[in-house]
């Protein structure tokens, strides 16, 4: 099922009696394709919750309309629109034993729709399979490890066959090991059903590691949609490409001269039909060479071996930050002895923003 | 789920959700409403009536909902007729005296509890708690027999001394206590800071809010207070007003007046429904933090 | 260190000389009294020492009238009360506009004087020579046939008393649901929602469930209340509850110790503990009902 945002905006009125509304989502207008895993990123606050909320049918929008399919079901109350949805701190009932949360939505359906207690009983015993639990149906939320009431909440938004999945933070109250593997997990679960699921986290790395697509927002604004891999190597405007990507994007205040990127007195890259102007100037980690004669001379700082990569940390003037990140393979060795590294850079790892704006200043074949 | 494809069915849906809720929310803004009529009623009724003149209040066999001659005549004889005035002092005085005295003794023995260690300390505080449990009634004969025995009846130690501790506050203001951190106390102690000194400027002060809660609890419950006065008093001199209003329903200003009853009634009333619209926030965070009533 | 124990003592000393005075002491010399046959108030002597006061107090009409009123008072407003406070709670909780305005409103009578409101009450339902009251006119209007409630028939005094109390014990039992439902995880509903639960169902599995504890907490301090009644009666019917048939056990408590019929401690002290473990009974048989309910 796809799922349709159109023109899609949401205001809340302001806490305090003059102020002005607060746009939690504005003007979202984009597409999610079947069956795909769609991460919505952005920092807390950036209105993707909302975004979510929306979709399921908990909020209602101030403006626009949400399709699934050829349904309009922008007004449409959460139990119509045949949405699965796991919350935050998953919401498991915790009187009731796993089995019975995970039937929970079959014994709410009514009509034509209901079913018989053996089918229920079928349907839970399947979803719990799914998503391995099956020997834990007799307990108690509260008799369970973080990781497992996940799996009971992933249970209880998919067995009712929903068209669209919902996941709001989903790894957020795992610990980093845990985190590791269920994302994985959730990356096979929605391979196995097929459902499209969507999915809200701040984690970038979350993200990136397991989405078809991802959607990153910034104050109720859309920034970037796209697969994982374009985002970061094409970024649309500087809070994109600083979001994305550890270590970050490292940024320097810099400047368009005749063709060339300069950063103070440094010609960098030539970038050829730029127009002159200030620049900030975006290098990726992976992006530097070690080089003795290259064009960017920063101040050494440390060396931080990581075994397959070696981090270099710098200093330069024209920084907006504390330090240069630089990971360079391992085999390419740093002369502790001086006080200085050298650099160069690679172009397609160099993205130029506009210093007003922000936004990308595309050059050469980018 | 229904794979209802039908836009037309979907609309419907959604229509019927929406009227539906619409429909919902009437009936319980009614509903509600109709509860704060039956809550507000009466305390209309009592202002009502309470202006109301004596003669145009007993010609109304059909009382009116409103009046065009307002009279302040009432609360004249409120205050003339019988000794409303002093029954007022002499229940800001009980108020005071009692609240005041029970917040020094509730205090210093919140701050033994939480902050001092003594021999003994853990199986006194197992006592204290038990007696939470203890109602009223049981040990008001004894002490209405000591008050008496002590001369006591008709003063207002009489009055004062049996309410000025309460578990309940006690324990209330210790657990509050416990929360401000160890460091600050040693790091009074380091400076050469005396425990009563470091109650005062630095426990106190930072539980404010609970105390202030308290005190508010306190006085109110002070206000309303009623069984004890009666049973303590029955020198007029010595009425609270919960002792003054029954003495005007029985005896006051025949059983006629009622408006200069109402009148009385709002008197009495006003000062805790002032203190009520001050601090509503407070008061209801205190009590539903664990008060019962009385 | 031994400074140290005096100290701590000392600090405790005013609550315990105050606690040990009017609370511990009295304690036992209620029992002590409670068996001391022929106590004179004015000597201070007694006779003898048994159960005759238990017994005399037994077969008291009196006691027996004051017994039976505080029974069908704690009957009818525990349920009631916490039923209607319960629904006005759900009620308030599902709504945003005016709530605060509302809950204020609803808390009012938890701080006005009993005895002052109780009397407002009366002139409502008294008739009199002048005026049947409001209550009554309103009760012709919709075709019925007025009723004295303050000094008619038994029923109708026990109706307005119980409509009273319930009146008075309102605020507190809905500001403690309504904090209770605040504090249920919005999630649960949003998740309930989006699986597309009833109100109805939201109400009973969710809901309820979570909630039980306060509602079972209001329960029994409920009834511990309500077997306290007094003042509400005082209030309505004046300090001669013997006389107006609508005495409470509490009330008699206080008549045999003070007032017309008074000077009796001993009648009292033996009165106060059969109230005593009457509402000890109750509240262990609550106990009970809730710990099964729990297990299964």
């Amino acid at each position: 099922m796809k799922v349709v945002l159109d023109h899609l905006t949401k205001r809340f009125p302001s806490r305090d009696k003059n102020g002005s509304d607060v746009i939690a989502v504005n003007d979202f207008d984009f597409e999610i394709p079947d069956g795909k895993l769609i991460g919505l990123l952005g920092p807390s606050g950036c209105g993707k919750s909302t975004t979510l909320n929306l979709i399921c049918g908990l909020e209602a929008p101030s403006d626009g309309k949400i399709w699934f399919g050829e349904d309009d079901v922008t007004n449409l109350p959460p139990e119509h629109r045949g949405v699965g949805m796991v919350f935050q701190n998953y919401a498991l009932y915790p009187h009731l034993t796993v089995r019975k949360n995970i039937m929970f939505p079959l014994q709410n359906l009514k009509g034509a729709d209901k079913l018989s207690k053996e089918e229920m009983e079928a349907r839970v015993m399947k979803a719990a399979k799914l998503v391995q639990i099956d020997k834990l149906l007799d307990r108690k939320p509260s008799e369970m490890s973080g990781g497992q009431q996940q799996r009971v909440a992933i249970a209880r938004a998919l067995v009712k066959t929903p068209r669209v999945l919902l996941l709001d933070e989903p790894l957020s109250n795992l610990d980093a090991r845990l985190r590791l593997q269920t994302r994985e997990e959730i990356s096979r679960i929605q391979k196995e059903t097929g459902v499209t699921t969507i999915f809200v986290t701040h984690d970038q790395e979350e993200a990136m590691s397991i989405s078809d697509m991802i959607v990153v927002m910034k104050d109720g604004i859309l920034q970037q949609i796209g697969k994982p891999q374009d985002v970061y190597d094409d970024p649309a405007n500087l809070f994109v490409a600083k979001f994305l990507g550890t270590p970050p994007i490292n940024v320097f205040e810099g400047f368009v001269e005749n063709g060339w990127v300069m950063i103070g007195d440094e010609k960098i890259l030539e970038v050829g039909e730029v127009e002159d102007k200030p620049v900030w100037v975006g290098i990726r980690p992976e992006g530097f060479v070690l080089d003795e004669n290259g064009p960017l001379t920063c101040e050494l700082e440390r060396v931080e071996v990581m075994g397959r990569d070696t981090s270099v940390v710098a200093r330069h003037e024209k920084l907006a930050g504390e330090t240069i990140r630089a990971i360079i393979p391992a085999e390419n060795k740093v002369d502790t002895s001086k006080n200085t590294v050298n650099f160069r850079v690679k172009s397609f790892k160099v993205h130029l923003f506009d210093r007003e704006s922000e936004e990308r200043i595309y050059f050469g074949d980018k | 789920m229904s794979q209802v494809n039908d836009q037309k069915t979907l609309d419907q849906i959604s229509r019927a959700a929406k009227t539906r809720k619409t429909i919902l929310n009437v009936v319980i803004y009614v509903f509600l409403a109709l509860w704060g009529l039956i809550v507000l009623f009466p305390f209309y009724w009592m202002l009502l009536t309470s202006i109301k003149s004596y003669s145009s209040y007993n010609a109304e066999y059909i009382p009116k909902f409103f009046t065009l001659s307002p009279t302040l005549q009432n609360y004249f004889d409120a205050f003339t007729t019988v000794d409303l005035g002093r029954y007022f002092l002499n229940t800001i005085i009980f108020t005071v005296a009692t609240t005041a005295l029970m917040v020094v003794v509730i205090t210093l023995a919140a701050f033994a509890f939480a902050r001092l260690e003594f021999k003994g300390k853990n199986a006194a505080f197992g006592i204290f708690l038990s007696l939470m449990m203890i109602p009223t009634e049981l040990v008001v004969i004894t002490n209405f027999v000591t008050i008496t025995n002590w001369d006591m009846r008709n003063t207002f130690w009489g009055l004062i001394l049996p309410s000025v501790t309460s578990v309940f506050y006690i324990y209330l203001l210790k657990e509050n206590f416990e929360q401000i951190p160890d460091e600050l106390y040693k790091a009074a102690k380091v400076d050469g800071t005396s425990d009563m000194k470091y109650l005062l400027k630095v426990m106190i002060p930072i539980c404010k809010p609970t105390m202030v809660t308290i005190v508010i609890l306190k006085v109110i419950e002070c206000w309303n207070s009623y069984v004890w006065p009666r049973l303590i008093t029955d020198d007029a001199k010595y009425f609270l007003v919960s002792n003054g209003i029954q003495e005007i329903r029985e005896n006051g200003f025949g059983r006629e007046n009622i408006p200069a009853m109402m009148a009385a009634v709002m008197v009495i009333s006003i000062p805790l429904i002032i203190l009520f619209l001050i601090f509503h926030k407070k008061i209801m965070e205190g009590v539903s933090r664990g008060g019962t009533k009385g | 260190m031994k400074n140290n124990n005096l100290k701590g003592w000392l600090y405790l000393l005013p609550a315990i000389l105050f606690l040990g005075i009017f609370m511990v002491y009295p304690l036992i010399d209620v029992v002590v009294y409670s068996f001391e046959e022929g106590y004179n108030f004015a000597s201070q002597t007694y006779r003898g020492v048994g159960g005759y006061n238990f017994s005399y107090v037994l077969h008291d009409p009196f006691f027996l009238q004051a017994v039976k009123n505080t029974f069908i008072l704690v009957i009818i407003t525990v349920p009631l009360s916490t039923g209607i406070a319960l629904l006005i709670s759900l009620a308030l909780s599902s709504i945003k506009p005016l709530k605060e305005l509302f809950q204020t409103v609803f808390f009012l009578p938890y701080v006005t004087n009993t005895l002052a409101v109780g009397l407002v009450f009366m002139v409502l339902f008294k008739k009199t020579a002048y005026s049947d009251g409001m209550i009554n006119l309103l009760i012709q209007a919709f075709g019925g046939s007025s009723v004295d409630f303050i000094d008619g028939p038994y029923w109708a005094k026990m109706l307005v008393t119980c409509l009273y109390t319930i009146w008075v014990v309102m605020p507190f039992k809905i500001l403690i649901l309504t904090s209770a439902l605040a504090s249920v995880n919005q999630q649960y509903y949003n998740a309930a929602k989006v699986d597309g639960t009833s109100k109805f169902r939201i109400f009973t599995r969710i809901t309820l469930p979570m909630i039980s504890p306060m509602i079972f907490y209001l329960i029994i301090t409920g009834f511990i209340g309500a077997f306290k009644a007094y003042s509400d009666e005082v209030a309505l019917f004046g300090t001669n509850l013997n006389a107006a048939g609508m005495n409470t056990i509490v009330g008699y408590v206080y008549d045999m110790l003070y007032g017309d019929s008074g000077g009796y401690p001993s009648y009292a002290s033996a009165a106060a503990l059969i109230l005593f473990a009457i509402v000890l009974t109750i509240t262990v048989i609550n106990l009970m009902i809730r710990g099964k309910s729990n297990a299964a």
